[in-house]
This record gives structure tokens, sequence and C-alpha cells, in this order.
């Protein structure tokens, strides 16, 4: 199908999933149901909403007043600010996908890549004006800004949960124990993860001291 | 070119080695001798403040007995009274000119009615604006009163309270004498506060006892904890002070060397208090790192563990110093708490102390006595530290604008100094330069006063710029109103009847079309 479509309207088909994303905060249920189900969302409509996150955030750090955030540039690294976010997102993702694959969860792994990021809209939607807003504010006015803030965040996870609950065609109590079960999950990654690492390094760090050992007695 | 640059390389080598010969005198051309922290409480070392204008032992003031372990010092006009512990004896000094201090008596002594006549241990001395010379006679049990002959008046002997436990002894320690005459006096073995006398020698209570804290999960372990148990934990005991000094208002400045690692990593420290005459902690503490001393007590260069202060002294411009017996440092706030600057250091160099004891300030200069090197240190501001001394002086004296140009010549010699930024921020909202202001509040992350800067920097704008915001508004507020009224006519004037027919004519060519 998507070959016989021409430039143009799989473009107009990008800013059309691009603006469903603004339904879908609006109407969470029937909004994610038509994500995945009616194939109104689209990955790259969900790339864009993730970029604009990673963006807002770091255009946080640099724009917010000081009265909000001060960075203490020096322990700054801009790569790793990044990956602080796309780190847990990869691992939420396939942690959910992998274990609702178990229990009769329908969607995809591309699918709940596509339904988290949609349901990360408000924080990029929100935080922009507040960055422009922070401006306006002086110390005892600062409430709104901390509200507004912590609005954008609740936001998002209550549609992640209610996307999640969408794609998987999990009922509300069965979306909320797979989301605590993958938060979990998220922490064996973790784990497994670093064992890994450090597993590897010391093995490398051994055949590095034997080659030592070697250069030393030749 | 190489050649060359190696040459200059060298000539530069031997300059520098040159200027640290010539300077070498004085410790403060050392790197790292005065620092302050910043707003991210990194360390900021700065020009030296202070300058080691003298160090005066036995030898140079030519005592015929050699000091042994002076432990206490009070300054009065141009005077001196040094408390000769280990001699039993008061030395008066006096400070002739800028930069020398000579002995005028020595005073071991007492004439008049009394049955000891001399000394055991003296500690500290305190001379009243009566006039009177206060002694702490620690091994006498005893306060003493007399003039300045050294004729006894009375003396202040253990209080005859019940709420002094009568089965120790009165060692009074450190003392301090305010203008009517009372006497506050520190007592080893006496955690209540404070002992205040008043002036006819009548015991007059506790002032300033510091409150007992305790973890209350160490209550509660202590309730099921055996009695052998409960002995080897530590008891819940009110902190003592480690010494006083009364500043010019009558404010009793207050330190303790009684202060955990925890609680100042917590920044809930108190080592510095100043006490009203309720005895409640009236030290204002707006700065942003805790009156204590050194941020980073972690072991390092021997030395492991908070700063501790022995002595403090305030000035007339309400700028505290304390001195740090652990790291030999001198510690300078400022009236809202906030650190100026910190020298000092253990060593044998100039400017350096072995075991500092006490600190008086004349005028601006200050005095340190140090116990184990028997010598007295006199330190003098530098054009520097003078800068901030006028700058801060002027801020309360109103001249805010002068105080603005104090802090920014403070800058040229400081460009890392958050005070002067935060400075001369403080003297522009004085003088209603608030969009200045608000630059300089900014750098330094003063969220307060760059909040008062731009409250009225947003109310001048609004009233400046009235007119077209209510016009905006008024537009907001009518645009959509006719843009609403028009096309309600407009829909009004297709619906009429007299353009039907030409509306269904219309309709049709276009339905032929279609």
């Amino acid at each position: 199908m998507t070959a016989s479509l021409t430039r143009k309207e799989k473009f107009d088909r990008y800013l059309k999933s691009l603006k469903f994303a603004l339904y879908c905060i609006t109407h969470p249920f029937d909004g994610f149901w038509d994500l995945t189900h009616e194939k109104r969302g689209t990955i790259a409509a969900a790339n864009t909403i993730l970029i604009l996150t990673l963006l807002a955030r770091i255009l946080k750090l640099q724009y917010t007043s000081f009265l909000f955030i001060r960075v203490y540039w020096p322990e700054i690294n801009i790569f790793l600010y990044v990956a602080s976010v796309l780190f847990p997102l990869g691992l939420w993702c396939v942690c959910n996908w992998g274990l609702t694959t178990l229990f009769d969860g329908k969607g995809r792994l591309s699918q709940v890549y596509m339904a988290t990021c949609y349901g990360m809209t408000p924080y990029p939607l929100i935080q922009f004006p507040l960055i422009i807003f922070s401006h306006f504010v002086t110390v005892d006015e600062a409430e709104f800004y901390t509200v507004l803030s912590a609005l954008s965040l609740v936001w998002a996870a209550l549609l992640i949960l209610a996307a999640m609950s969408q794609i998987h065609e999990y009922k509300m109590s069965k979306t909320i124990v797979a989301t605590i079960a993958t938060g979990f999950g998220m922490l064996v990654m973790i784990f497994i993860l670093l064992l890994f690492f450090s597993m590897i390094s010391q093995g490398i760090a051994y055949f590095i001291s034997i080659g030592k050992e070697i250069l030393f007695r030749m | 070119m190489k050649r060359r640059k190696k040459w200059v390389f060298g000539l530069a080598l031997a300059s520098a080695a040159m200027a640290c010969g010539a300077m070498g005198i004085t410790a403060s051309a050392e790197k790292g001798y005065t620092y302050c922290y910043d707003y991210w409480g990194d360390v900021q070392y700065s020009p030296d403040a202070y300058e080691t204008t003298g160090v005066f032992t036995s030898q140079e003031l030519g005592l015929d007995v050699k000091l042994s372990s002076p432990q206490g010092m009070f300054v009065a006009g141009n005077s001196i009274y040094v408390c000769d512990t280990g001699n039993n004896r008061i030395l008066e000094l006096t400070r002739d000119d800028t930069d020398s201090i000579r002995p005028v008596r020595v005073i071991d002594s007492i004439k008049g009615d009394t049955d000891v006549t001399s000394f055991n241990s003296p500690t500290d001395v305190a001379v009243g604006e009566d006039g009177f010379l206060y002694v702490a006679d620690m091994n006498n049990n005893r306060v003493v009163k007399m003039d300045m002959d050294a004729n006894y008046v009375m003396e202040f002997t253990k209080p005859d309270d019940v709420t002094f436990d009568q089965s120790i002894s009165f060692l009074p320690a450190k003392l301090a004498v305010d203008t009517a005459g009372r006497v506050y006096c520190i007592a080893t073995n006496v955690n209540k506060g404070l002992i205040k006398f008043e002036s006819d020698g009548t015991f007059a209570g506790y002032i300033g006892a510091t409150p007992v804290s305790y973890d209350w999960v160490d209550y509660i372990w202590k309730r099921f904890a055996t009695q052998e148990q409960r002995e080897n934990m530590e008891n819940f005991v009110p902190t003592e002070y480690d010494n006083i000094y009364m500043d010019y208002e009558g404010f009793i400045y207050a330190c303790t060397t009684n202060v955990s690692e925890e609680e100042v990593d917590a920044g809930t420290a108190t080592p510095i208090r100043r006490l009203n005459m309720l005895g409640s902690d009236i030290l204002v503490r707006n700065g942003e790192w805790p009156v204590a001393g050194d941020l980073y007590i972690g072991s390092g260069g021997g030395y492991s563990g908070p700063s501790l202060f022995t002595d403090i002294t305030a000035m007339d411009n309400d700028v505290y110093i304390g001195l740090d017996k652990m790291r030999g440092r001198l510690f300078a706030y400022d009236d809202q708490g906030r650190m100026l600057y910190c020298f000092g250091g253990n060593g044998s160099m100039n400017g350096y102390f072995k075991q500092p004891a006490a600190i008086e300030h004349m005028g601006h200069d200050l005095l340190v006595l140090d116990t184990l090197d028997c010598s007295i240190t006199l330190f003098t501001p530098t054009e520097y530290g003078n800068l901030i001394f006028d700058a801060i002086e002027q801020f309360q004296d109103g001249f805010y604008e002068e105080s603005g140009q104090s802090w920014q010549s403070v800058m040229d010699l400081n460009g890392n100094y958050d005070m002067a930024y935060i400075g001369i921020g403080r003297a522009l909202l004085r003088q209603k330069q608030y969009r200045e202001a608000m630059d300089y509040f900014r750098l330094k992350y003063d969220e307060d006063n760059y909040s008062k800067a731009y409250k009225q920097y947003r109310k001048e704008w609004v009233e400046d710029h009235i007119v077209p915001i209510i016009v905006i508004v008024l537009l907001a507020l009518i645009v959509p109103l006719a843009v609403g009224r028009v096309r309600e006519v407009k829909g009004q004037i297709d619906r009429a009847d007299i353009f039907q027919s030409r509306n269904i004519r219309n309709s049709g060519r276009d339905r032929r079309q279609s």
C-alpha cells in the first residue's frame, strides 16, 4: 500500500497522524484505540514527538529562568542527558512488549513505542511555553510554574497508562498490574546489563593482565 | 624563534622566583591563602583581604618572663590585655602606631581588700564600659573585678542556687561584660548556658542554653536498652559554649566547638550564634552556605572534621570573624551571614598558627593570640579588604551609589566574587535601576533580590505601556465580537428573500456544471 502512495500523500498522512496526537491527549481511550486499530498513528509522528520532547528537555536547561533551573554546566553531558530519556524509554518498550506478549497483549513492539511517544505529547506542549513563561514571574509566583510543570508529567503518565490499556486491549486493572510488572522488569534488565558489562570488563582485564605478564617476562 | 621563546620563559621563571623571594617574608604571597565559596560551593581563591603586619612573641615584646600558654585577650581602645595563663598574670600592651606593639605593665597581684591577692590560671579578661577590669580567675573559682590600678573591687563566685550543681567547683573560663556591668561567663562543666551575674554579684540565672536535640529513633531505642547499653550510648546533653564576645549593640556572639560532621553536612550546625537578652539565637543566616566554616571537612592535609570555632569577634559594621582552631583559619561573615572570605592555616610562617586561642579586633585590624606559639599576630586589611569594608559600611549608612562604586572596585580586583555582583545589584536596586540590577542578580543566582527588582521592573513596564496594552486587550475583545456580528449580518443577507431566487439560479448552474 505504501508503495502506491506518492510523496505528497505520505506527507499528508504524516501531518494528519501528528495532528492526531492532539486528539489523543484529550480523548485518550478513543484516540489510542484508533491509533493502532484504525492505523491513524505513524512511527514518523512518534519520532517527531520524541525529538520534540528531547528538545524541550535540553532547551529547558539553557533558557528557563534561573529562578527554576540552575545548571552547574561543568557536570552536564548532553549525550548522557539525552540518554537519560532514551535509555529508560527503550527499556520500557522492550520490557512492556516482552511481558504483554506473554499475557495476551495485542500490541507489537513498534506499537508500544508509538503509543508511548504519543503519550509524551503534553510534555513538549506544556514545557515549551513554560520556558517563556518562566521569565515573567517572581519567586512569589513560582507556584504557577511548578504546578504546570508537574501537570505536564502527570498528564503524560496517565496518557501512557491509557495508551497501554488500549493497544494491548487490557482492562484498567490489568494495565496497572502490567505497568508495575514492567517497572520490575526494567530493574531486572538493568541488573543483568550491569552484570554483563562488569563481567565483560573483568574478562578483558584478565586477558590484558596476562598479556602484560607475558611482556614483562619476555 | 623557539630559542627566543625559551629565553622568555626562563626570564619569566627567574622573575617569578625573585618575586617569591621578595614577598616570601609574608605568608600572604602564597596562592590559596585567602578564599571564598561561590554559589555552587566551589572554592574561589581571592586576593588577600588581610596581610600579616607583625607577629609578636615574648622576644619582640621584650618580656623578661616569657609568655606561657596565654589563653585570653581583650582589646579596649589601643590597649591589649592578655591573660598569661601559665604565669598567672595579666599583661597590658599598647599599640602606638600601626605596626608595633609594646608592653605597658604586668598585673600579677591584686591590691586591696581580698584574701587571695594573686591569680591562679586566669583564662580570660574583659574591660567594662565603666573602666573596670574583669578577670576570669579560673582556679581561684572566681571572676574578679578590679579597677585599672589593680585595686580589688568585688568578685563573682560560685552561684548559691539550686540550679547550680553544688558538688562541682566553679571554674570560669570565658567572660563578657555588658554596659550595665553584668557579667556573662562560661564555666567549665556547666552546660546550662551562660552564667549571668548582676552587677552586684548576685546570680541571675542562665541564658542561651542550647535546646537539647535528640533523634526519636534513639529515644525509642533507649527505652528498650539495658542499663549497660544505655551507658554506652551518647547522652543527650546540651552543647557547651567555647567563647563569647559582646558586640557594640550588647548582643552576645557565642561559639561552640560541639558540632558533628553530620550536622555540618546537613547544614543544620550552628557553631556561631548571636544571642539576645533572652538568650535566643538571632544570627541572620541568609547566605547560600551555613555559617559553619569550611564546607569540605573530609580528611585532607592531616585534618578531618568540621571547623571548630574557638573564638569570635564582631566589628562595628556587623562583620564577624570566627577563629577555627582545627585548621587555623579565620572566617569572616557579613551581617546577612554570607561568607566574605577565609584565610589563615596551620604552620610556622607568619600568618599561620599553631594553636590559635583568641581573636580580637582593633578597628578593622585583627589580633590573634596563639597559645602554643605564645604569640600575637597582627593583621591589617589590604586594599581589597578595605574596599569590602567600605562597600558594606556605605550600604549600611545609606550611601548606595558609593557602595555600588566600592563593590565595582572590589570586582575589578576579584571577578569571581559573588558578593561584589550582588552588592552592585543591591546598590542599583536602591537607585531604581531595576533592569541593570536584574542582570547582576541573575549572574549570581540571587533569586530574592532578582524578584524584587523584576517586580518593580514589570510594574514600571506595564505603567509605561498602559495605552498599547489596553488597546490590544480591547481589540482582542472587540474583534471576535465584530467578526461574529459581520458574519451574522452576512448570513441574514444571504438568507434574505430578495436574494433567494438568484441563489437558486446560481446553485442550479453549479449543479449543471458539476
